[in-house]
């Protein structure tokens, strides 16, 4: 792990606590694994960081974990412009309760994400100021990117117009 | 020939069919509905080296009040395929279309849940061109062939029922 | 009085119907004024309501399927909703039913402009995931390839932009360059357009030295090219006076939007990729990061000008250092065999049918690789359960990030500077909607 890394997910700890669930490294992509309420505080002190600040936050995106018990995942990434770094953070929600608290109070940025999100995966955001579907027809009534829901699509699920 | 030479210089005798279908075929101004990629190479199409202009049928007329045949360049997927078919019910008649590339003539490599698995679902296709995209000398291709249907057509009933010319 | 000097008093004469009128206090002021044959009355809006209007999605300017929704107040705009998804393919759906290498082929078609460098983008996350490095002499060309690439998309952003603003001529000389551009793509790879030229550990095939000599004779003669576009243009007083002061985004904003690429470096923020976390060969490459500090759409035309010369910069530097060897990396059970071996070797035949079939099998585990690509940041998260499929696999499109920045920057402004605007942020929809 790179020694930036390792500053940021060690302050990450002191901050949050047992918020930080797991602490993962693969191919040098650390993934710190928050509790879902921790998400905000944890964006807040990334992007205020004294010393690495993370001004950009590059992507929001849901996964569909489909067998296990907390269904869906959403991940984050952050980039440090000044320190050249990149940190993912992840959140597990069950699929009863799948709201996370929205960053875009912290991160304008997000909300396009955060609706992608919601569109593609189901995941809705709390306090989030305008959550609209990204791509899909607003009237639309399932999330495409779960696992449940077949390549094809739903036959007739959403109206073409007549040939003539 | 008699009614000509009876009638003396100026006058051609001819059927109205093969009149109204030569200056039709000559004056067909395309709507160009650019989607996605197959735009860029209809863009290309019109650039200095393949220069569409040559066939009669440079002028790209975003209007559609304005054009004779529609161009669907590009993937069509079900929430743009109202719009699609919007556009076409606002072209004055006689009216084409040409399914541009594998997408809009099948759905393409694109078999997914948002994806319209080919544009004659929705719309009476006249030319289907293949590739993906399709070069612009294969555009031209299907141009051309058009040219050649739009002139044997007839002027009372201009949308002949036969098939749809294929171009592969 | 002649008939033809009637004021506008004499229409006035016949009184107005009266009529179905709302009553007195629910008249609007022009009904009001009307009726009073008031003709000193002034008003800030003579409808007293914004009024809305739909751009798109399909409009000459929007660049393909973008729909937007405008609130004008005369011809101000109020505010600016961009709506997408009428391009929305379905790529990340389509990626987890395909094995890694069948997804390569929908790479070409998410930034149209520039399939090559979408190619790059996605084999190299894919090979960060098999933690596998391609030899070096690919990477040169990978790199070579994908800045003519850069190229090629940045001739569309400028001579779409130029066209949009009213100088057509310069879309032509644009394509004309593209065209050479193609022809290099037609000789290098075998498809002028959409290119799918990587493969996992390497790429299709070794470049051979007419296609080298090609891009050589190529970057020669591009800056002068390059050169007659600008005079075109960067002296034009309509041009200038379009771009200039519209749209206008401060490196804070822009950030906090999540811009990237040639859109933030344009606001002053020196963010590149290639230089700061590089990839392939770039560390070894001299080329400067273009900044301008107006966050205008002429500086980020700027931006994109200078970019276009660093680009042949580059590929000089690629072409002189291109070394030899092979260009696939030693990894049977990862990267395909040649075609030739295939036919003569069991073991190759074997590998062959297991890595079509059922996919490189990747370990478990998530990765994320962005590069630079000429709209921004283009990354590919990919999740890998370990089978010869991702589980999930996230596009990071720099399009759909730069969009987002569209309703700030076009606040306030006039209803014809959305174009200059939009065509400053050189969005592509393919990849904005996936």
């Amino acid at each position: 792990m790179n020694s930036i890394i390792e500053q940021v997910v060690s302050g990450l700890r002191e901050r949050l606590g047992d918020a930080v669930e797991d602490v993962r490294e693969f191919r040098d992509d650390v993934i710190v694994v928050l509790s879902r309420d921790a998400i905000v505080d944890a964006a807040t002190w990334l992007r205020d960081h004294e010393e690495v600040p993370f001004p950009l936050c590059e992507d929001v995106f849901g996964i569909d974990a489909y067998s296990r018990k907390q269904r869906f995942e959403v991940n984050y990434h952050f980039y440090s412009v000044t320190k050249k770094v990149r940190i993912h953070l992840k959140v597990r929600v069950e699929e009863d309760d799948a709201v996370v608290p929205s960053i875009t109070a912290v991160y304008p940025g997000a909300g396009w994400y955060e609706r992608e999100t919601w569109d593609m995966i189901g995941v809705r955001f709390s306090g989030h100021p305008d959550l609209r579907r990204a791509y899909m027809p607003e009237d639309y009534e399932y999330h495409p990117l779960r696992k449940d829901y077949p390549l094809m699509g739903v036959p007739g699920s959403i109206p073409l117009p007549k040939r003539g | 020939m008699g009614l000509e030479s009876a009638l003396g210089e100026g006058y051609l005798t001819t059927k109205l069919d093969a009149l109204v279908g030569w200056a039709r075929k000559n004056s067909l101004w395309p709507m160009p509905m650019g989607l996605s990629c197959c735009a860029i190479e209809l863009m290309s199409a019109g650039d200095p080296r393949h220069d569409i202009s040559r066939y009669g049928m440079e002028v790209m007329r975003f209007s559609p009040r304005q054009s004779d045949v529609m161009i669907v360049a590009g993937t069509v997927t079900y929430k743009m395929a109202h719009v699609v078919r919007k556009i076409y019910d606002q072209m004055a008649e006689p009216r084409w279309v040409i399914a541009m590339g594998a997408c809009a003539s099948s759905g393409g490599m694109f078999r997914s849940y948002s994806v319209v698995q080919g544009i004659d679902q929705f719309l009476p296709v006249d030319v289907f061109t293949a590739g993906c995209p399709p070069r612009p000398e294969n555009l031209f291709n299907a141009l051309i062939e058009l040219q050649k249907k739009v002139e044997k057509s007839s002027v009372l009933d201009y949308r002949d029922r036969k098939e749809p010319i294929i171009i592969s | 009085m002649s008939e033809h000097t009637k004021t506008a008093d004499d229409f006035f004469d016949t009184p107005l119907p009266t009529t179905n009128l709302p009553p007195k206090e629910q008249r609007s002021q022009l009904l009001q004024a009307l009726l009073d044959m008031d003709p000193d009355i002034s008003f800030d809006d003579p409808l007293e309501n914004d009024m809305v209007l739909n751009m798109g999605p399909s409009h000459p300017a929007t660049h393909g399927v973008l729909r937007i929704l405008l609130r004008l107040d005369g011809e101000t705009i109020v505010s600016a909703m961009p709506e997408l998804g009428y391009l929305h393919r379905g790529y990340e759906k389509i990626a987890e039913n395909e094995t890694y290498h069948e997804f390569i082929t929908h790479t070409d078609r998410l930034d149209y402009l520039q399939p090559l460098h979408n190619n790059v983008a996605y084999i190299l996350a894919v090979e960060k995931l098999l933690g596998i490095e391609a030899p070096v002499r690919a990477q040169y060309i990978r790199t070579m390839l994908s800045e003519l690439a850069r190229i090629s998309s940045h001739l569309v952003g400028f001579g779409v932009m130029a066209m949009d603003v009213g100088a057509m001529t310069l879309l032509l000389w644009c394509f004309r360059e593209r065209e050479k551009i193609h022809d290099i793509f037609d000789l290098v790879v075998g498809a002028r357009f959409t290119t799918s030229f990587t493969r996992i550990g390497g790429i299709a095939q070794d470049i051979t030295d007419e296609g080298l000599a090609a891009i050589r004779a190529f970057i020669d003669q591009f800056p002068e090219r390059q050169q007659e576009g600008e005079r075109l243009l960067n002296r034009n007083r309509i041009f200038f006076d379009r771009c200039r002061n519209t749209g206008v985004i401060s490196a804070e904003d822009a950030l906090a939007i999540g811009l990237t690429g040639p859109n933030l470096r344009g606001s002053g923020v020196a963010m590149d990729l290639r230089r700061d976390n590089p990839y392939m060969i770039y560390d070894q490459l001299d080329f400067d990061v273009i900044t301008e500090t107006e966050g205008d759409s002429l500086a980020r035309y700027y931006v994109r000008l200078a970019e276009m010369k660093e680009s042949v910069k580059i590929i000089y530097q690629c072409l002189d250092k291109l070394p030899q060897g092979a260009v696939h990396a030693r990894e049977p059970k990862k990267v395909l065999p040649r075609k030739e071996r295939i036919y003569t070797r069991m073991e190759e035949l074997i590998h062959d049918f297991m890595i079509v079939n059922f996919g490189v099998n990747p370990p478990e585990g998530e990765v994320y690789h962005a590069v630079e690509s000429a709209k921004g940041q283009l990354g590919f998260h990919i999740v890998s359960r370990g089978e010869g499929h991702p589980w999930r696999l996230k596009i990071r499109s720099p399009s759909f990030c730069n969009l987002q920045a569209l309703p700030q920057m076009l606040k306030g402004h006039l209803l014809s500077d959305i174009l200059a605007v939009l065509g400053s942020l050189d969005p592509v929809m393919g990849e904005a909607d996936k």
